[in-house]
């Protein structure tokens, strides 16, 4: 199939599973729930045709364990699930990180709490995906508002995973799941792949928790001659429990540092019109879609309207908003949740700068709810 | 040489030396001679130490992985045999042993464990039997018999235990023995037959917990504990010709089931080669 360029009609979960075998994942663990279901379905089809594995587990704890598995037999891994398997996982996505295996969750939204509104969109998991597990950890949260963003961002979630050795989600919605666009996909040589990272040293001498190169080791898969320890206790560079607080704290140091001087590697947007406008609008996942309808509008009627849709949206692209917010005194944040992102939009910009549209009952903001806010909104 | 010596000269050369010793269980449980156990049997079957993993849950049980050279991992609390699973998948060739307490095994990890036995994955798993929750002091578990007090069952324990054995039989195991860790010799020989056998193996070696449950119990020393393990105990022979209310209280020591069921992992081989053919040949890199 993905052997050359091609325009093809294609759904959000269909690219996000062609993503994931274009990146190089051999193998995948999960769990049926709307509206995921179909990167599974897929997957069971694909993953065998091109060698890898493709496992049903028994519920959602299991899948990511499963995945956590295979990633450190070296395999690239993914799961993929909705709300109610995202609250399952979590315990897990602390161990990735804690444990610093590469993997890749994807959690297509759908409304909730709880079963919720299973077939309808919704973005309410974005502070879930951040700070969901217990404990301080790093991780990398992309959220993809077309299809062809959909396969390149799966792309891009694989490659952040092993190239700095963390969980990273790709956050969806049921719209962007489930939506049919024509897309032509790049040639599969034309695809950056970020490998698992190797090393010279011998045995005896390698250190799975240290931090040479660049705050980043290399993760060696089992069964290869490097025989080591994986906890998800505190741990010292070889990878033993430790209790000692110079210990603990080179290693919390470093596992945020990763991050963080990466983010011009890390941080992915796209800015439009900020420059000279006077009203900024932010937004992601399907409200991006709607917001750019509501902005391009209001530029007809003279308006003067900034968009700047993320696709990181953890870490928080902070810079990049206080920059934009520096000579702007409105900034609107639409989503489809009761105010997740707007938090951190209002942290950084300040409170009185920023007005929130919230929707949360399964349905999709209209451009007209965001336009009024735009043209009514006087100083 | 003694047996001993030869022993610990077996021991040396599969325990971690960077590791910080002593180790973390108490003097005189029972945990450790399973870990000799399984070191014993690697050696017995001469496995390149590279090809060995360890994968453990989460309590005192779990923490035997850290101490020895193979490739191990202490994951989380009752999910052990879910990693292993995707490891096992990725890595066919490799031997992947798994160790859990009961209550790691059959309470928070009852649904894998059902699992992990019904898809007849090529996994071993080793049920250390303390009856209880050793690590977080001694609460009652899965396999805590009725009556037995504990800090979370204060006026006795009413539920009924869990029979490992004849839960991992009809969850579909290859292989299902028991043995205790005073009969020492058995243990290491159904360990070894267990990491030999195609498909699911299960081994549930019977502990005891001097430190919790037995203080609270008044059941003395580990010494003592371990001498009513050796007389508690039976084999599968002597059960056979006793009456149900003759075997009450015992344990039946032996190999439950051994069975040639097929593995899933060939039968997803098989799947694989269909793919394969019907998509006209592998179109990426197998891991
Ligand atoms: C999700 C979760 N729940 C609870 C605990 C606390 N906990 C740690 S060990 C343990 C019980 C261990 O008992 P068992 O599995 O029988 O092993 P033993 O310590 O007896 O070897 C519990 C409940 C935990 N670590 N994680
Ligand atoms: S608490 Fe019990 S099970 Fe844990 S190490 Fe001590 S004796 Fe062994």
């Amino acid at each position: 199939m993905n052997t050359s360029i091609h325009s093809v009609l294609m759904q959000g979960d269909e690219a996000c599973a062609e993503g994931a075998i274009a990146a190089g994942c051999r193998f995948f663990a999960g769990y049926p729930i709307t509206p995921a279901t179909e990167i599974a379905e897929l997957l069971a089809r694909r993953l065998p045709q091109v060698g890898g594995v493709f496992i049903q587990m028994e519920d959602e704890i299991a899948s990511l364990a499963a995945v956590i598995g295979a990633s450190v037999g070296g395999a690239k891994a993914m799961t993929a699930t909705s709300g109610p398997g995202l609250s399952l996982m979590q315990e897990h996505i602390g161990y990735a990180a804690m444990a610093e295996i590469p993997c890749v969750i994807v959690d297509v939204q759908r409304l909730g709490p709880a079963t919720g509104r299973p077939t309808s969109p919704a973005q309410g998991d974005v502070m879930a995906a951040r700070w969901g597990s217990h404990g301080d950890y790093p991780i990398i949260v992309l959220s993809p508002s077309s299809v062809r963003e959909v396969f390149d961002l799966t792309v891009k979630a694989f490659n952040f995973a092993e190239q700095y050795r963390t969980p990273v989600i790709l956050l969806m919605d049921e719209v962007i799941g489930h939506m049919r666009e024509r897309v032509t996909l790049p040639p599969p040589d034309a695809i950056e792949r970020t490998e698992r990272a190797v090393t010279t040293v011998p045995p005896e001498w390698y250190k799975p928790y240290e931090n040479f190169p660049a705050d980043v080791p290399p993760l060696l898969p089992f069964g290869e001659g490097y025989r080591y320890h994986i906890t998800g206790l505190h741990h010292d560079e070889r990878g033993y429990p430790t209790e000692q607080v110079d210990e603990i704290r080179p290693w919390l140091d470093r596992i945020f540092r990763k991050i963080e001087r990466n983010l011009s590697d890390i941080l992915l947007y796209e800015e439009n019109g900020v420059e000279d406008a006077e009203t900024l609008v932010i937004a992601y996942g399907v409200t991006a879609r709607v917001a750019r309808h509501a902005v391009e509008m209001s530029r007809e009627r003279g308006r003067k309207v900034g968009f700047l849709k993320l696709q990181t949206l953890w870490p928080f692209p902070e810079e990049v908003v206080e920059h934009a917010a520096a000579r702007l005194h409105r900034i609107v944040v639409p989503e489809l949740n009761m105010g997740q992102l707007a938090r951190e939009v209002e942290r950084v910009a300040g409170r009185h700068k920023v007005h929130r549209i919230n929707r949360a009952d399964g349905e999709i903001m209209q451009p007209s709810e965001i336009v009024a806010v735009i043209e009514g909104w006087t100083v | 040489m003694k047996r001993e010596q030869r022993e610990s000269r077996v021991h040396e050369r599969y325990l971690r030396h960077h590791k910080k010793f002593p180790n973390i269980w108490c003097a005189g449980c029972g945990i450790g001679i399973v870990l000799g156990a399984i070191i014993r049997a690697v050696d017995q079957l001469q496995l390149d130490k590279n090809e060995v993993a360890l994968l453990s849950g989460i309590g005192c049980t779990g923490r035997m992985p850290v101490y020895v050279d193979f490739n191990t991992m202490h994951t989380t609390h009752g999910r052990a045999l879910a990693f292993a699973t995707g490891l096992k998948l990725v890595r066919p060739e490799m031997k992947v042993i798994v160790v859990m307490g009961d209550g790691d095994a059959l309470a928070i990890g009852g649904n894998h464990f059902i699992h992990a036995a019904r898809r007849n994955i090529g996994l071993t798993a080793i049920v250390v039997n303390n009856a209880t929750y050793g690590m977080t002091g001694g609460q009652y578990s899965p396999t805590t018999p009725p009556g037995v007090c504990s800090p979370t069952a204060p006026y006795g324990n009413i539920e009924q235990p869990f029979p490992i054995t004849d839960l991992s039989i009809a969850a579909g195991a290859a292989f299902v023995a028991r043995s205790t860790v005073y009969h020492v010799q058995e243990l290491e020989q159904f360990i070894a037959q267990a990491i030999m056998k195609q498909g699911f193996s299960v081994v549930e070696a019977v502990s005891y917990c001097h430190t919790t449950l037995g203080r609270l119990n008044q059941w003395g020393t580990a010494p003592e504990m371990m001498r009513r393990l050796k007389e508690q105990s039976i084999t599968i022979a002597q059960a056979e010709k006793m009456s149900g209310e003759e075997r009450r209280g015992k344990i039946v020591r032996g190999i439950f089931v051994t069975r040639d069921t097929p593995e899933s992992p060939q039968l997803y081989r098989r799947i694989v080669e269909r793919a394969q053919q019907a998509a006209g040949g592998a179109n990426g890199p197998a891991v």
